[in-house]
């Protein structure tokens, strides 16, 4: 197993350099103009000179390179630096990735944004996994019961209607109508944790974009949980269970569950670079400017090295879970040994 | 077990890494390598004493919300109005514009003019008399030096987004409390430099480091030091930016600002920070409000709020491209030299009727709502230098648009296909083009339909902004490989001449000058150039300088460009709120703040 690992860890780096090689050509080839945004009034050579200024007159393979270099030894090295305190190489002014839209260094803004993409789906992927988990194994073990129905009925409908419908609906009726909850996200309220008040404020703040998303996760895991608890509640050692005299509960938790989990832990792997990609919608519906709010504006200003820098990480926290996945099924199932 | 205690550990991860995440919700912005963290102003002459007079920062916080998030706090770096006017709350001008459009005193005494000296009698002078005792929000005092520090930083830094220096020859302290400009040549309207929200004045001591190669990457852009009411308290990129009252402030005797914080959140879409203000009543003010007239209509009825718009020079025109096709040598490249249109250069016929085709009342109604209002003029100014030669062209006319076009110009439709024909056959069919936009589409479905009714066929297309207001592309505006254009084009402040001085001959882009040029529609009047030139040695008490506005106006309406809706800044107020006054069409719409207060 051991080997395993490091032979994927090793393959995966020219895998992130050529997908950087190919995120950047593409964005390079993709027509849009950092200066787009200025007023008209702006006369053309001040435009140049802005342009020009954010280093957008280099050939496509020198600023490839020069971003490759910031993004794997550079970047990591400052990080480096402020987590720990050292001061390894230019500390005092480190080259770092500029955002152009804000002129600052990009890692600072996702940074920024980290925490309030965790806090929301985050959560709402947590909460997505502890309802469909739960949901799936009941709607298996009674299959065609009415709780079945049910389940099944909840899980389509939460998966077809789109978030924004949902989520504008959940606005409507909880914010205007109801007044309940706010209609935004305040993504600068410190918690307080000593304070019922302040927690009380982040959770109100919160429990719409939670549900609304985690009910469009749990649509889907439940289907997924359901049908590999059907696969394994009709296998042989099943009836070899029951007639050994186990009770049903030990039967369906410690043996059923047990091997239908190993499919959908490693789906749940997969789905946890999903949470930093953002979901889009949700945040610009409740304004609350994560890390996917953060890749759309990028976009529409035509700010690259965001962009690059954004969807190479989404695309390294793919390629790294992944491996967690395949390196979870291979601990959760004996039967499957690598190398 | 294995699968419980890997799922267990798995959840608390997650939750741990989650709690560290929030938690960590303020302090993680200094949590980044290199340099200062752009949320503490930790300088030490940061006064702690809290703030003397009256009632000033007794009103709690005021919650602003833009859709377009603030980027960065320096309108030299480069920015759109979003930032200006995040910015405009800490940094300010010398002067500024008041919602009617005229020039009021930000930092300086009075406004100087020829006859209180403060403008030479050449007109290539301009002298500023600073008020005395202001201080930077960091304790230091504002002086004249400051002032000419914002020049030099602008001049010598490449990428700086000003072009209000291109005729400055210097900036000179006379003395700590009076500056003097000098210009290269005659300038009867010389409130460029430090007029209003885009030209604000920057601390020396503070911005020194930025200059040059420094310019683009600067922390402080993010954190500006400044005179206004309020400084920085905490400023997360395109997201929200907190302030706190400058205990500094001039106003603060006086109970000014209100406020003692203020939020400006950003995200979302017009609509949901209209719905905060005007349906929920969690905000005071959103901003930019570019929602349906229908929806906001509704919005407003619910009695939380009210919707006010702020007029200036933007208007949006049809604009014809007057490329000559006759013109072998022709200087702009249209299409690399193949194909020009033959319809629209020098045809004032043909724009007359285009125009007449068009219900503007119809337009402004469908599509702007209050934030739009029908004109003829490219400047459309209320006051003595607003046309009225055009205003036939308020009332549709179908009828006297056919006429035109059947008799005057002799375009009939020989084929019986509905689309009428140049003379040499060659059918009344072109391109359309704007930007992606509800707005501009909606705009673009009416004119097709007007058209259609005197015979012309026009193709609608749309790019995306980024790329139909991309300089160096071929689809973008300057290049004008196509027929027609619509976007909206505003001036700087007032300055009427340096608008329609975009105008001249010198301003057509073309490939020789690298597509520089305001002059994008191709208008090549001598006639226009030698007007422009009267205009520009005319000084602004002389009464005849109104009449040649007009007659530019008139010139550049006759053929090059059919305006057709003059466009405003829509907002929305709370009806707690008091003291903002009218929406500011002319800087930026939190011009005066420190008035605004809770009523009641």
């Amino acid at each position: 197993m051991g080997r395993y690992i490091i032979r994927r860890t090793l393959f995966a780096i020219p895998t992130l350099i050529v997908i950087s090689l190919i995120i950047f050509a593409i964005l390079d080839l993709a027509p849009g103009d950092p200066t787009s945004q200025l007023p008209l009034n702006v006369p053309t050579e001040v435009r140049e000179r802005i342009r020009e200024a954010l280093g957008l007159g280099d050939p496509f393979l020198v600023s490839w390179l020069k971003w490759l270099k910031l993004m794997f030894i550079t970047e990591p090295i400052n990080a480096f630096n402020a987590i720990f305190g050292t001061c390894i190489g230019d500390c005092t002014d480190p080259d770092r990735i500029i955002s152009w839209s804000s002129r600052t260094p990009a890692f600072n803004i996702i940074i920024e944004r980290i925490p309030q993409t965790l806090w929301v789906l985050g959560i709402a992927f947590i909460i997505g996994i502890l309802i469909a988990i739960p949901v799936g194994v009941i709607s298996a073990y009674k299959q065609y019961s009415a709780f079945d129905n049910v389940g099944t009925f909840v899980t389509m409908v939460g998966f077809s209607l789109p978030v924004f419908f949902t989520g504008l609906l959940s606005i409507i009726i909880f914010s205007v109508w109801l007044g309940w909850f706010p209609s935004f996200y305040s993504t600068t309220h410190v918690v307080d944790w000593t304070s019922w008040e302040s927690i009380w404020f982040q959770i109100k703040q919160m429990i719409m974009p939670v549900a609304v998303l985690s009910l469009f996760n749990a649509a889907a895991l439940s289907r997924f949980t359901r049908a590999s608890m059907l696969d394994n509640l009709n296998q042989d050692y099943v009836r070899t269970a029951r007639s050994k005299g186990l009770s049903e509960n030990t039967v369906v938790t410690t043996h059923v569950m047990r091997n239908s989990m190993i499919p959908v832990v490693t789906l749940i792997a997969l789905q946890v670079p999903g949470i930093f990609a953002g979901a889009i919608i949700t945040e610009q519906i409740f304004r609350i400017n994560g890390l996917g709010q953060l890749l759309i504006a990028s976009l529409q200003s035509a700010d690259i090295p965001m962009v690059q820098t954004l969807t190479f990480l989404f695309a390294f926290l793919i390629v790294v879970f992944n491996l967690v996945a395949d390196v979870t099924y291979g601990v959760l199932d004996p039967r499957i040994r690598y190398d | 077990m294995k699968r419980t205690r890997l799922l267990a550990l798995l959840a608390v991860l997650a939750m741990l890494v989650a709690a560290c995440g929030g938690g960590d919700g303020e302090s993680t912005t200094t949590a980044d390598g290199g340099g200062e963290s752009p949320t503490t102003t930790s300088d030490s002459t940061e006064p702690t004493e809290p703030p003397t007079g009256g009632e000033a920062g007794s009103g709690g916080e005021l919650l602003l919300l833009q859709w377009q998030a603030v980027t960065h706090l320096n309108p030299y770096t480069g920015t759109g109005t979003k930032d200006i006017q995040g910015a405009s709350l800490v940094i300010e001008p010398l002067v500024e514009y008041n919602s009617d459009g005229e020039l009021v005193p930000s930092l300086v005494t009075e406004i100087p003019s020829i006859e209180n000296g403060g403008i030479s009698e050449d007109l290539t002078q301009i002298t500023y008399n600073l008020l005395p005792d202001v201080t930077w929000s960091d304790g230091t005092p504002f002086t004249a030096d400051d002032v000419v520090f914002t020049w030099e930083y602008c001049t010598g830094s490449e990428g700086c987004a000003s072009a209000a220096w291109a005729d400055v020859t210097t900036v000179e302290a006379v003395d700590d409390l009076t500056v003097t400009i000098t210009f290269s040549a005659p300038k009867p309207w010389p409130f460029v430099p430090y007029a209003g929200a885009i030209e604000p004045v920057l601390q020396r001591a503070q911005f020194e480091s930025c200059v040059g190669e420094a310019f683009v990457a600067c922390e402080a852009n993010l954190n500006p030091i400044g005179t206004g009411p309020y400084m920085v308290s905490e400023m997360r990129v395109d997201d929200t930016v907190l302030y706190e009252m400058n205990p500094s402030y001039r106003g603060i005797a006086d109970g000014k600002p209100f406020f003692g914080t203020v939020q400006l959140k950003g995200g979302g879409t017009a609509d949901d920070t209209a719905r905060s203000v005007l349906s929920t009543g969690e905000a005071h003010y959103a901003w930019n409000l570019q929602v349906a007239p229908d929806i906001l209509a509704q919005m407003e009825a619910e009695g939380n709020g009210v919707v006010d718009v702020g007029f200036n020079t933007s208007v949006e025109a049809i604009r014809l491209n007057q490329t000559n096709p006759d013109n072998p040598d022709n200087p702009s490249d249209y299409l690399e030299g193949a194909n020009p249109n033959p319809f629209f250069f020098e045809n004032a016929d043909l724009a007359r009727a285009l125009s007449l085709a068009i219900n503007r009342d119809e337009m402004a109604a469908v599509a702007y709502g209050a934030a739009g209002e029908p004109t003829c003029n490219v400047w459309p100014v209320e006051g003595p230098a607003l046309s009225t030669t055009n205003d036939w062209c308020l009332t549709q006319d179908i009828e006297e648009a056919n006429r035109i076009l059947e008799e005057d110009l002799g375009y009939v439709d020989s084929d019986g296909d509905g689309i009428r024909e140049l003379p040499d056959g060659t059918p009344l069919v072109w391109d359309f083009k704007t930007s992606t936009n509800q707005v501009r589409q909606d705009t673009q479905a009416l004119v097709e339909v007007y058209w259609a009714e005197i015979g012309v066929q026009a193709n609608m297309l749309n790019e995306d902004a980024g790329v139909f207001f991309d300089g160096a592309s071929d689809l973008g505006i300057w290049k004008f490989f196509t027929d027609i254009q619509m976007y909206t084009n505003s001036a700087v402040g007032a300055d009427a001449q340096g608008y329609l001085g975009d105008y001249r001959i010198s301003q057509i882009p073309e490939s020789s000058n690298d597509w520089g040029g305001g002059n994008i529609e191709r208008c090549a009047r001598e006639d226009f150039d030698a007007t422009w030139t009267q205009l520009s040695e005319t000084t602004l008490e002389d009464p005849a300088r109104n009449e040649l506005i007009i007659q530019l106006n008139d010139m550049v309406v006759e053929y090059c460009a059919i305006p057709l809706i003059n466009r405003g800044s829509v907002s929305a107020f709370s009806n707690e709120l008091e003291g903002y006054g009218a929406v500011n069409g002319w800087d930026t719409e939190l011009w005066n703040i420190e008035e605004w207060r809770l009523s009641g």
